[in-house]
C-alpha cells in the first residue's frame, strides 16, 4: 500500500496532472526555452533540482511556521528559499559548466519567478503530503516538467522547416501545439485509477 | 476609441505642474502593450483560472490590486533600495501584497477563494508584476507608476476576461453562471479543460495578429503615390 501509494503520486504528478500541460505552470520558461532540444532538457535538470531542494526546505519551513503559529508568513517564506536556491544552482552551474551557463541566459535566474516551482510547494503543503511523499512528488513534477518541455523543443525544431501563415509564426502556433499536446496528456488519465 | 487620443485628453485636463494626468501611461497598457496580448507575459493565471468569465474577473482584480499597490511602493522606495538587493526586494513586497490579497478574497468570498485555489498564491511568481516593477516602477514617479499599475491591471482583466467568456459560453453554455445558449446546446467540453485554454489564446493572439496584419497593409495602401514615385526612380 505505501509504495503504491507513492509511485501512484508520482504518475499523478508527471503525467496525468503535468504541471505544464494540465495545471499551466511554468509556462514561461515552456514558451521560452523550448526551441532547441538541447537546451530544453538542460533546462529541465535545472528545473527538476531547484524543485527537490525547495520542497525539502517548504516542508521544513511549513512545519516551523506551525509551531511558531505564523502560516501568514508561508508565502513570503517559501518564495525565499526558492530565490536562494535558484542562486545557488546558477553559481553551481556557472562554475562547472560555463557553456550551459551561457545557453540558458536570463532563463536561469527567471526560475524564480517559475510558477511551478512555488506551485510545487504550495501543492505539496495543501495536500499534505509527508516528507517522503513530498521529495517523489516534487521528482515527479520536475520530470514531467522536462518531458514536457523535451516533447515540445522535439516539435518545434521539426516546425521551423515547416511553412507557416506569417501571423501563426511564433507565440500562436506554440500554443496551438502545446493544446495539442495537453490533449494527448488527458490520455494518461485512467493510469493512476 | 479611447487610445487614439491621449493628446486631446491630455490637453483637456492640463496640470499645470509635474507629468499632467500621465494618460499615455495609462493606455498604454490597454491596448498598445497588453501584458498578455502583445507581451505574451504572466501565461499561467491567464491560462489556468479563465475557465469562466467570474473567476477571470476575480482573478484580474487580485492581479491589478497587487499591480498597482506594489509599483507605489517599488517607486516610492525607488531611491532607498539598494540595487544589489533590488530584485529581492521587490519580490518580498509583491508577496506581502499577495498575503494581503488572499486574506480579503478569504472575507469576501470563500466560493471564489476555492476556486482560484493556489493560483491567488502564485500572483506572487507572475511575470507582469514583477516586471512592471524592474522595467518601469523602479525609473519612475510615484503617481506614473499608479497608472501604469492601473493601465496594465486593467489590460490584463480585458485579456482574462475575453479568454474567461469565450470558454464559459463554449465549454458550459452559460456567461457568468446565467445560461446562454438553449438547452438543446451540446455544451464543447474541451473549452473548460486544459487543452481549451491553450486553443482560446492562440485563436485570439491569431485575431490579434491578423488584425494588426490587415491595419500594416491598409496603412500602405493610403500612400500610393510615394510608392509609385520610388518606383520612377527605380
Amino acid at each position: 500500500m505505501k509504495t503504491g501509494n507513492l509511485w501512484f503520486i508520482f504518475i499523478n504528478a508527471s503525467l496525468i496532472n503535468n504541471f505544464v500541460l494540465a495545471y499551466f505552470l511554468g509556462i514561461c520558461p515552456f514558451l521560452g526555452v523550448s526551441g532547441k532540444l538541447s537546451t530544453a532538457s538542460r533546462m529541465g535538470m535545472a528545473v527538476t533540482f531547484v524543485m527537490l531542494i525547495s520542497s525539502m526546505a517548504a516542508y521544513g519551513i511549513h512545519a516551523f511556521l506551525l509551531w511558531v503559529d505564523a502560516p501568514f508568513l508561508q508565502l513570503i517564506s517559501y518564495i525565499v528559499v526558492i530565490a536562494s536556491t535558484v542562486q545557488l544552482v546558477e553559481m553551481f552551474i556557472k562554475k562547472f559548466s560555463p557553456t550551459l551557463f551561457k545557453a540558458l541566459g536570463i532563463f536561469l535566474p527567471l526560475i524564480t519567478t517559475n510558477c511551478a516551482i512555488l506551485g510545487l510547494a504550495l501543492f505539496q503543503t495543501n495536500k499534505g503530503y509527508n516528507f517522503l511523499e513530498s521529495f517523489v512528488f516534487a521528482l515527479g513534477a520536475g520530470l514531467g516538467f522536462t518531458l514536457a518541455l523535451v516533447l515540445m523543443a522535439g516539435l518545434r525544431e521539426k516546425l521551423d522547416f515547416a511553412e507557416v501563415p506569417a501571423i501563426a509564426k511564433g507565440t500562436a502556433l506554440t500554443l496551438l501545439v502545446a493544446g495539442i499536446l495537453s490533449l494527448t496528456f488527458m490520455g494518461f488519465a485512467g493510469l493512476g485509477g | 476609441m479611447q487610445q487614439k487620443s491621449p493628446g486631446k485628453l491630455q490637453q483637456f485636463f492640463h496640470f499645470p505642474e509635474g507629468d499632467g494626468l500621465a494618460t499615455d501611461e495609462f493606455i498604454k497598457g490597454l491596448w498598445r502593450e497588453n501584458p498578455v496580448l502583445v507581451q505574451v507575459l504572466g501565461m499561467c493565471p491567464t491560462l489556468a483560472v479563465t475557465n469562466s468569465a467570474t473567476n477571470a474577473i476575480a482573478m484580474g482584480l487580485a492581479t491589478l490590486f497587487v499591480l498597482v499597490m506594489s509599483n507605489v511602493l517599488v517607486s516610492s522606495l525607488r531611491k532607498v533600495i539598494p540595487k544589489q538587493v533590488r530584485i529581492a526586494t521587490y519580490i518580498l513586497i509583491i508577496a506581502t501584497f499577495v498575503t494581503v490579497a488572499d486574506y480579503v478574497i478569504q472575507a469576501i468570498s470563500l466560493e471564489v477563494h476555492k476556486a482560484l485555489g493556489a493560483f491567488i498564491a502564485l500572483i506572487v511568481v507572475n511575470c507582469i508584476i514583477l516586471g512592471r516593477a524592474e522595467a518601469f516602477a523602479s525609473k519612475n514617479t510615484v503617481w506614473k507608476s499608479l497608472m501604469d499599475g492601473l493601465g496594465m491591471g486593467i489590460g490584463f482583466t480585458f485579456a482574462l476576461l475575453l479568454l474567461g467568456t469565450v470558454r464559459e459560453i463554449l465549454g458550459n453554455g452559460t456567461l457568468f453562471g446565467f445560461p446562454f445558449f438553449p438547452d438543446s446546446f451540446q455544451e464543447w467540453v474541451i473549452m473548460i479543460l486544459p487543452g481549451g485554454g491553450f486553443f482560446t489564446l492562440a485563436f485570439w493572439l491569431l485575431f490579434f495578429n491578423g488584425m494588426k496584419a490587415r491595419k500594416k497593409d491598409n496603412h500602405t495602401e493610403v500612400h500610393p503615390e510615394k510608392e509609385s514615385v520610388e518606383e520612377v526612380y527605380v
